[in-house]
Parts: structure tokens; sequence; C-alpha cells
């Protein structure tokens, strides 16, 4: 009954990384960047809630709904700002901007929190849960964190493959010169993706708050898990990224099962095996985006 | 007829190379004029130019009245200048009526629409979910000519629709020109296939080493005026150096006509 359950909250684990990594992916889909802050924004994102319940009389539920939209917005500034004067100068450039504003958001965040840990209270969300039988439990928040992000890559998908808008970012994904003769202005569909690929890591971030301690280093971790689980999905397929989380969630919930310790290992070992044997990753992608 | 597009001492550089030099070029309204010349002798850099693809570094650009020359590319589609660019340059990832929408992101409103389109082109119906990458090179250019009508431009601009095409592909892209013409739209096209330039155009023009050095109208011109235009009989054959180590494989037609 013990392996059901590690099988269990390890598929529903595969959420949390799939809402953590589908911003990566896109941003990297569309501007072929990768982010290297990309968890220390959703670490940001924790602290920001984390002061907003503190400080305010909103509860997570608000705070949340106040986080996502800010995040947007900064992802789209950032974009305009920062990370479209590096793609002008290289791609290298976006390495390096990127990996600096990684150690920037830690250093202000360790200023600013202190290294203590803390949690995001989220009431009974966190300690109740569904019980399936006498061994097997899911918590309330398992489940929300799965369905959020199947919500989540189902509104992706409709937004890319149904809206004008969507249909151009893909389209400039393809050919950012062809679709710049078609009246596509790059650097506002750029970003638009990073305004997205924000929003979704500050849901992850607050998700992945909620359910565990958290501290301003813990960023890098999530990145690592976000960058495995697109990976081992295939880069580019938006469901990909999901049963590529799911697989990484299930190794680290299975090798948790045989040895506390082989948690993180297990999963960095699938990882390895899906690089080494299959590169493309489990679902390739058929388009860019 | 007035003038729709006016191209005023412009010079393009790419890096050092003056790929365009002090270039006077102009369209009326419902006129076809076709530029013509050898690999390199930068044709498609002047309708990149028009386009906004690529930056004047000296001249001016005036479309309907209007200096654009300073506008971004992708505010020209806006303003009614739409370029068919060499390569077709489809997205390859989009189906082949997600392509025709791209064309709708910024176009104007008019006469052309995407069902309009596909009557001009009717294969499309059967096959407007099909990933555009696995079309043929004429239906690509297809594609790739009704994405840049569906944003209803004042001006068409068209580059080597004929590259890399069969001669019967060709002809049947081209039947179409008369049509989009009576809808309004005039065009400015680049052309390596002389004869086919010289048979649909109102007037020609012929650029040598990124200048202009013969304009008119077809029937004034003669085969002799055009060849020495074309291949610079009387200057010094410097075009290797511009064109690259690309083999000149271009006939001048002369007989087609």
């Amino acid at each position: 009954m013990n392996w059901l359950n590690a099988v269990l909250q390890g598929l529903l684990l595969g959420g949390l990384y799939a809402l953590f990594a589908c911003g990566l992916s896109l941003m990297f889909g569309v501007m072929r960047i990768v982010n290297l802050a990309h968890g220390d924004f959703a670490v940001l994102a924790a602290f920001l809630a984390y002061s907003t319940v503190s400080g305010t009389p909103l509860g997570i539920l608000g705070a949340t709904i106040v986080v996502i939209p800010v995040f947007a917005l900064l992802g789209y500034l950032t974009q305009r700002t920062l990370i479209q004067r590096a793609l002008q100068t290289g791609p290298l450039s976006t390495l390096l901007v990127t990996f600096g504003l990684s150690i920037i958001i830690q250093n202000l965040l360790l200023q600013g929190y202190s290294a203590d840990t803390r949690a995001l209270p989220a009431g009974s969300l966190v300690s109740a849960s569904l019980k399936l039988s006498g061994q097997v439990s899911i918590s309330y928040l398992a489940l929300l964190t799965f369905g959020l992000a199947v919500v989540v890559l189902l509104g992706l998908q409709a937004f890319l493959s149904r809206t004008a808008l969507g249909r151009m970012l893909r389209a400039t994904a393809d050919d950012r010169e062809a679709a710049t003769l078609v009246g596509a202005d790059s650097r506002h569909l750029y970003g638009v993706a990073t305004a997205i690929a924000f929003a979704t890591v500050a849901l992850a971030g607050l998700l992945f708050a909620m359910r565990s301690s958290f501290d301003p280093s813990i960023g890098p971790t999530r990145l690592l898990f976000a960058f495995e689980a697109v990976v081992i999905g295939g880069l580019g397929s938006l469901w990909g990224t999901l049963l590529g989380g799911m697989v990484l969630g299930l190794a680290q919930t299975i090798g948790a099962q045989l040895d506390p310790a082989l948690t993180l290992l297990a999963g960095h070992v699938i990882f390895l095996a899906v690089l080494a044997f299959r590169p493309q990753g489990l679902i390739p992608a058929r388009s860019t985006a | 007829m007035t003038t729709l597009l006016e191209v005023a001492g412009l010079t393009v550089h790419h890096g050092q190379l003056a790929a365009v030099s002090d270039v006077d070029l102009s369209v009326a309204e419902g006129e076809i004029v076709a530029v013509i010349g050898a690999n390199g002798a930068g044709k498609s850099t002047l309708l990149g130019a028009v386009a906004g693809a690529h930056r004047a570094s000296a001249g001016t650009v005036t479309f309907a009245g209007r200096d654009v020359t300073r506008l971004p590319a992708h505010r020209r589609v806006a303003a009614g200048i739409c370029l068919v660019p060499e390569g077709r340059r489809l997205f390859p990832s989009l189906t082949v009526e997600e392509n025709l929408l791209t064309g709708r992101y910024r176009g104007r409103n008019g006469p052309w629409t995407l069902p309009r389109v596909v009557d001009l082109f009717p294969w499309m119906a059967q096959r407007r979910r099909q990933v555009s990458a696995q079309l043929s090179g004429g239906e690509q250019q297809a594609v790739a000519i009704g994405r840049a009508l569906v944003a209803n431009p004042r001006l068409l601009l068209l580059d080597e629709l004929s590259l890399g095409l069969a001669p019967v592909v060709v002809r049947r892209i081209y039947e179409v020109l008369p049509e989009i013409i009576a809808s309004g739209t005039s065009i400015l096209l680049v052309e390596q296939d002389v004869g086919q330039a010289l048979r649909v155009a109102d007037r020609v023009h012929c650029l040598l080493e990124g200048r202009g050095v013969l304009a008119g109208r077809p029937a004034d011109l003669s085969v002799a005026d055009v060849e020495r235009a074309y291949f610079g009989l009387r200057s010094s054959p410097a075009l290797a150096g511009e064109a690259g180590p690309a083999p000149d494989a271009e006939p001048v037609e002369g007989g087609s006509r």
C-alpha cells in the first residue's frame, strides 16, 4: 500500500513540476533562451505572497490573485528592459543576464527576509486529505495543484492554437523576420510570452510554498527540476512537459520509498537516462511552441 | 495615375558594402513595376528596404505621400506595404490556414479575405489543415502570396517568385497577378527571369551593382539594351566580388518575348 501511495504522490507531484516547467518551455520555444532565474522568480513570488498574507488582511487566495498579475507585468517589463537587450547582443548574454538576475534575487531575498525557512499558510488545504483507503490518502493541495497544472496547460494550448496572439507567438518562434513582415512586433510578442511564463512560475512558486517550507536559496533546485521535466517530456511539447513532470515526480517518490536519500538521485538518474537513450524526449514536439 | 511609392536616392548598406546606391524608383497606383538584375545586383535589398526589413543609410521612401523611411517593418504592414519574401518564408509549424491568418494580424480591411484567396488557389480548400512544411515549392509560394494578400496591401512586393519553381508552376503563379491588380493593389516585383518580368511589367528597372542603369517600358527597350544593362558590358566585371562564388546561371530570355 505504501508503494501505491508513493506512485500516486509522485504522479500528482508531476503536476507541480509541469507548472514550474511550462513557463521555461514557453520562453525557450518562443525566444530560444533559457531563463536561469526561473526558479528564483518562483521563490520571489512565494516571498511576495508571504508578505502579502502577513502584512495585509488578504488571505492566501487574495495574495494569489494579487501576485500572479503582478508577476505577469514583471515578466513583460523584465523582457522589454533586460532580456530584449541581451537578446540583441547574442544568446550567451541572455544566459549571463538571467544568471545575474538569479544571484541578485537570491541575495536581495536573503537581505530582506534572512535565511530562515518560511511556510505559506494555506489553512485546511494542506492538512485535509482525501482518504482512499486506510493507508492511501491524497492531500487536497496535491489534487488542487495537479488540477491547476492541467487547467493551465489546457489554457496555454488553447491560447497558442486558437487566438491570433498565440498564433503570432508560434509564427515568431518559427521565423522572427517573416513574422515581422506580416506585422508582428517581436519585442511585444516576446514580452507577452515572458509575461505568461512569469505568471505560471508565480503560481507554481505559491503552490510549492504551500506544501513545503522555502528559503531564498531553493530557486536553482526548482529550476533544475523544471529543466528536467522539460527535457524528459520533450522540448516544446506542453503535454510532454506534464508527462515529464510526472515521470520525474514518480522517480523521486519511488526513490524515496526505497531509501529517503535516493529521492533526488532517482530523479536525476531518470533525467540522464532519457538524455542518453531518448534525447528528443518522451513526446517530441510537433511545433516549436 | 497618382504615385503610390516614391523611392529617391536610396542607399542601403550591408556592413561596408553598399548593396543599393542612390536608386530612384516610383510605382503608380495600379501599376506593375519590375526590377531586374543579376545575382547580387541589390534587387532583394531594394525590396527589403521598401518593406522595412533593411535600413536605408541615405535617401527616402515615400509611401502614399507619407515618409516611411524610418518606419519599422512591422508597422509598414498596417500602412499597406506587404512583402512576399524570397524563399517564401512560411511558418513551417503552422497549417496553411494559420499561415494565411497571420496575414490578418495587422492587415488592413479590404476585398481580400481568406475565402477569396482560396478561390484564387482552389487546392487550398482541401488542404487548409495541412502543416505548411509539407507543401511543394509552388504551393508554398501560393500560400506566401495569399498571406500577403489577406492583409490587403496597397503595394505588394514580390521577391523572386520564380526561384526554384518549375516553369509551368511559375506561369500559374503569374496568372494571378491581373486579378490582384484589378483589386486595386499595385505591385513591385523582383525577378531574375527577365523574360517573365518584361512580359508582366508596365515598367522595368534594371539594377547593376546596386545602381539603376536602365529604366523604361518593356516595349521601348531593345533586347540589346537590356542585355547591356543586365551584364554591365560597358563597366568592369566587378560583379564577382559582390555575388560571391555563386555561379551566374540566369539566362536572359531574349527569344521568349
